[in-house]
């Protein structure tokens, strides 16, 4: 098999990609994913290729599952990881990034705390840039994880109803899903309290309900996101207990809807939060298999940007 | 290109239209200029001058920049008054106010006394704002009436907000029988909430922390209330939303002595420019909407909004390399000023006499200045414009000791030519 081209020279969101590119890129996942399941699960495509795993904000499961697809492809990794605090001790985006590019690496994978930092990076150097989440913007592997994970599940993405539930206003896995599923032809609703759905949302062609019952209802997925402990009882978020009440996927709650939904999770989870530990342990939900297509994906995504001189067969 | 040199002994003037904005008269002629004072032309005697072919030219007042930063001191890196000035001078300025948030702050007699002390030897005629309150912290009122004999013509802590309304209140009141404006910069900084841009659906998408437009008006609104109870003479600076536009006019329909500024920017750029996170395009308070910034436009138009001020905020390459949330608010503009203007207000139906008179009288007026009249015995302050010269903005023109601005590459109508002051001219090659 030869993988066709995408248009993408970067990976900086999911804004705008194209439903071609996506379908490939989701295609060579599930090629990818095959692979995963063999007993050598490592393929040589990027032999030779120097990827840097630049981490600007604490990260353990993306950083582990970028480098797991690095290393199954053969490329030489190199990882990175600073606190958000360095930034503001005034290493600048540029200054760090001129240091990666003159160690003349060919893709880097970013982590950063600000919207906008992977498109601002690709504007400074040469080599390949994967957004691996920009601050409140865009996180678009974890988007294609998500479709990919549906579309397993359902066999396509076209014509599902998708619900999105949580603090939609701080979170990056919300817009990727968004742009992604809007462009793949799923329907959107978001949920979450009030001061936590964004502002004009529905101008990005979602629907708002506040009410997580009537999601449930209406939906054929739920994509349930991570709650920030940090905003708990500050004032943002009254209480767990409240937040669990209104808006979390607790046991009864999915008990009361007859049909099966199912259950995503970009994690990591708060159990008893905004998921109970039995739904996400239960038969309904697949964030394993997320956490399984996430590292296929992202093979997918490397592999296109960088290694689709080569064809899979060589794999 | 241009360059700026020292005035020479004799300059003439040739073949200009001439508009004194002092008196709304327009004639044809001649302007001569010897020893940085205006002559008859016939009296220039035996000294040979420079000649300016200023046929096809407009000759008008110099313009008055009410609000910028030159960083001085503290931030010379950023801008300095010798910089900031030749800034001024390629923009067609010839007085320029400068804002007090300085390192440290301009808010004591001694400080307003040494700015102009310095400003001295500067080409154009500097005018020092002072800080409302100590440090600019908001707490406690600085010295404001010293610091008004000392020479300051207004006072704000630009760049923060006054949140206090009872430290808004004394400040008018303290003031009211000086005249000297206050200036507030009005935005809540609750309700802005750490917002990088306008709040809106390209904030969303973008997924920057938004800034909304009520976080303006609320505190607009309160200043207008607090200043209509006072009948203090309270200044709104850098309008940027449809919603502070009506009600400017609103209350100055009722009779309330305010006045209010707006920048080329918010006149000319939209949140549009923010799209790619162009840290240039981010300032305080951020570019708007279309429908906000036609709102600022007819405001202009129509007298809602008294004169157009740059709020030119030099910021260093290294600044503004940093991401969205790090990089500080501020783009310069007095090189661009009168070109964005003209190109965003010509085409409106603004007559060219218009928009000078909101570059020279309208802010005048706001800081209570006469202007120099273009008649025999003045000193020199005269910018010659080139109203439907079409040009590219590009770095060549920038003589700010920064170049922060989204608007290099854009294609404006109108330039200036030349500027001349009594002790320097820039001219335009």
């Amino acid at each position: 098999m030869r993988a066709p081209a995408i248009s993408l020279t970067n990976l900086i969101g999911l804004e705008g990609v194209s439903r071609s590119d996506i379908q490939t890129l989701l295609d060579t996942g599930f090629y990818f994913r095959d692979v995963l399941d063999r007993p050598i699960k490592k393929v040589p495509i990027l032999t030779g290729i120097n990827v840097v795993n630049l981490f600007f904000e604490s990260s353990t499961r993306t950083r582990i599952s970028f480098e797991l697809a690095e290393k199954r492809l053969s490329a030489d990794v190199v990882n990175f990881s600073a606190a958000a605090s360095s930034l503001s001790k005034g290493e600048g985006l540029k200054d760090t990034v001129r240091n990666i590019h003159a160690m003349k690496m060919d893709a880097v994978v970013m982590r950063h705390p600000a919207p906008g930092a992977a498109l601002q990076l690709s504007r400074f150097v040469d080599a390949v840039v994967i957004n691996a989440g920009d601050g409140t913007h865009e996180h678009p592997t974890q988007g294609l994880l998500d479709m990919m994970s549906i579309r397993e599940k359902f066999g396509r993405i076209k014509g599902l109803k998708i619900g999105i539930i949580g603090d939609i206003a701080h979170s990056r896995v919300a817009l990727s899903n968004i742009f992604g599923l809007n462009t793949m032809g799923a329907e959107v609703t978001v949920c979450g309290p009030g001061h936590l759905i964004p502002p004009f949302i529905e101008e990005l062609g979602v629907r708002v309900n506040g009410d997580v019952d009537a999601v449930l209802e209406w939906a054929d997925a739920v994509n349930v996101l991570r709650i920030q402990r940090e905003r708990m009882g500050v004032g943002i978020i009254p209480s767990v207990r409240e937040y669990r009440n209104r808006f979390g996927l607790t046991v009864e709650r999915l008990a009361r809807h007859k049909k099966e939904i199912v259950i995503l999770h970009p994690g990591p989870m708060n159990r008893g939060v905004e998921i109970d530990s039995d739904v996400a342990d239960g038969d309904q939900a697949i964030i394993l298999d997320q956490v399984l297509n996430g590292v296929a994906v992202r093979m997918s995504v490397l592999f296109h940007l960088l290694g689709a001189r080569g064809s899979l067969e060589e794999a | 290109m241009g360059r700026i040199a020292p005035l020479p002994k004799a300059l003439l003037i040739e073949g200009a239209t001439i508009y004194d904005p002092a008196t709304g008269k327009t004639r044809r002629g001649d302007l001569a200029v010897k020893n940085g004072r205006l002559i008859e032309p016939e009296k220039l005697g035996a000294a040979k001058p420079e000649r300016l072919d200023a046929r096809g030219a407009l000759v008008t007042h110099g313009f008055i920049d009410i609000h910028a930063h030159f960083r001085e001191p503290g931030r010379e890196d950023q801008e300095s008054l010798e910089s900031g000035s030749r800034a001024a001078l390629a923009g067609g300025f010839t007085r320029v106010a400068v804002m007090p948030n300085t390192l440290p702050a301009i808010d004591s007699p001694e400080m307003v006394r040494s700015l102009l002390e310095k400003a001295e030897r500067l080409p154009i005629v500097l005018y020092v704002i002072g800080a409302i309150s100590r440090g600019r912290e908001g707490l406690e009122l600085a010295e404001l009436l010293e610091m008004q004999a000392a020479g300051a013509l207004a006072f704000s802590d630009d760049g923060n907000p006054i949140a206090d309304g009872q430290v808004l209140r004394r400040a008018l009141l303290y003031t009211k029988d000086a005249g000297t404006p206050i200036i507030n910069h009005a935005e809540d900084l609750p309700l802005r909430d750490g917002g990088v841009m306008n709040q809106s659906a390209l904030s969303t998408r973008l997924g920057l922390p938004g800034n909304p437009v009520e976080a303006e008006a609320a505190m607009v609104h309160r200043d207008l209330l607090i200043a209509q109870e006072t009948g203090g003479r309270l200044h709104v600076p850098h309008v940027s939303t449809a919603l502070t536009v009506d009600l400017v006019r609103r209350f100055k329909e009722a009779g309330v002595p305010i006045t209010a500024e707006a920048t080329p920017h918010h006149l000319g750029l939209t949140e549009e420019a923010l799209r790619q996170f162009d840290t240039n395009a981010k300032v305080a308070p951020p570019l708007r909407t279309e429908a906000d910034r036609q709102a600022v436009v007819k405001g202009l138009m129509d007298g809602a909004i008294d004169c157009i001020a740059t709020d030119h905020a030099p910021h260093t390459v290294e600044e503004k390399e940093q991401d969205m949330i790090q990089a500080p608010f501020g783009m310069i503009g007095l090189e661009s000023a009168f070109g964005l203007a003209n190109t965003v207000l010509g085409p409106a139906g603004l007559a060219i006499e218009k928009l000078i008179d909101l570059l020279t009288v309208g802010p005048a007026r706001v800081l209570g200045l006469e202007l120099t009249p273009l008649e025999p015995g003045s000193p020199a302050e005269l910018v010659v414009l080139r109203p439907d010269d079409e040009w590219t903005f590009s770095r060549e023109d920038i003589y700010s000791r920064s170049r922060n601005t989204p608007l290099l590459g854009r294609l404006f109508t109108g330039r200036v030519q030349a500027t001349v002051t009594d002790r320097a001219w820039y001219l335009r090659d």
